[in-house]
């Protein structure tokens, strides 16, 4: 959206994906807020529904495989060999936000203090977020 | 003894409505605790490994995981009209609740308080979406390849900023191949 078609600048973005992730839900709402925000109710339904369709079709035809065939040897190796890739694409997302969103160093100590509580606490991410919200208010980040 | 493969109890499409609706409602900063609540504790329709099983084929799919785990688990229980009734439920409320928050944020936000306060809100966001893929990724056997197909993928999209199609599609033959020869 940002960096292809130039529909919104770094930091749009960003606020769109900051208030899809407090929002109940999957977090690929942010999706539906960008084309509310672009085309209101026509552009929500027009980023949403492209969006869904596909994945959610392929969904059930692999749902309809692994029902039938759980222990087929060409869906284990599907399986395993796009774990990796996987990952490694949510990782590459996960630094380009970060550094869409930290601009000096606070910010970053901000985000790896986030990733250190939870990978060490459940805490709810809720408070987090509101932490996080409180550190802007004060100035802090 | 319970076995791991349940009895598959039949459930009604209202109920699978019902069970989503309450998963995503409740579901603030991350879908996946809420759903294994739902769906293994609460209603007792699926087993443990049942659950991780469909999740880590939601993981591999397009799309969210745990949307793509509502969709098999509806289909499971009540054909393709269970998975759209599933799907109705995890995704109608959540629409209507993020749009009203898009209409609160024109109306004020303009506020430098909550402009403030969104900047340090993305900066805790970033932080749980980097801390959620470092989880995700101890589940990754301890062997070099699968390491370095993710790094690999990590380098082109994250680094060199390639088109992700490109990189998928130069990666995703090889890495299945790969786990393909493993088996034999």
């Amino acid at each position: 959206m940002v960096e292809v078609h130039h529909l919104l600048t770094s930091a749009q973005f960003a606020e769109i994906y900051t208030l899809a992730q407090v929002a109940p839900g999957p977090n690929v709402m942010y999706v539906t807020l960008i084309g509310w925000h672009l085309a209101g109710w026509a552009g929500a339904a027009a980023t949403t529904i492209p969006l869904l369709v596909p994945a959610t079709t392929l969904t059930l035809l692999v749902g309809h495989f692994n029902e039938r065939y759980p222990n087929a040897p060409i869906g284990r190796a599907v399986r395993r060999g796009l774990m990796p890739i996987t990952i490694g694409l949510m990782f590459a997302s996960a630094t380009i936000l970060m550094r869409a969103v930290n601009h000096d160093w606070r910010g970053y100590l901000l985000t790896l203090l986030t990733v250190a509580v939870v990978l060490r606490k459940s805490w709810n991410p809720l408070w987090l977020l509101a932490a996080g919200a409180l550190a802007g208010i004060l100035g802090l980040v | 003894m319970e076995q791991s493969e349940s009895p598959k109890p039949r459930v009604s499409r209202f109920a699978l409505f019902l069970t989503f609706s309450r998963i995503s409602l409740s579901s603030f900063g991350g879908a996946l605790f809420w759903a294994r609540r739902g769906l293994v504790e609460r209603q007792r329709w699926l087993t443990e490994p049942e659950f991780v099983e469909l999740l880590s084929l939601g993981q591999l799919l397009p799309g969210p995981n745990v949307l793509n785990l509502t969709v098999m688990v509806g289909y499971r229980f009540a054909g393709w009209t269970g998975a759209a009734a599933s799907v109705a439920g995890y995704l109608g409320w959540p629409c209507l609740v993020v749009i009203g928050m898009g209409i609160l944020y024109q109306h004020y936000g303009a506020q430098p308080h909550v402009q403030q306060a969104l900047a340090g809100m993305s900066k805790v966001a970033a932080g749980l979406l980097l801390a959620t893929v470092i989880k995700l990724a101890m589940v990754l056997p301890r062997r070099w390849r699968p390491w370095l197909f993710g790094m690999l993928t990590f380098v082109g999209v994250g680094i060199m900023r390639w088109p992700l199609l490109w990189v998928m599609g130069a990666l995703a033959p090889w890495a299945i191949l790969a786990a393909w020869k493993e088996q034999e």
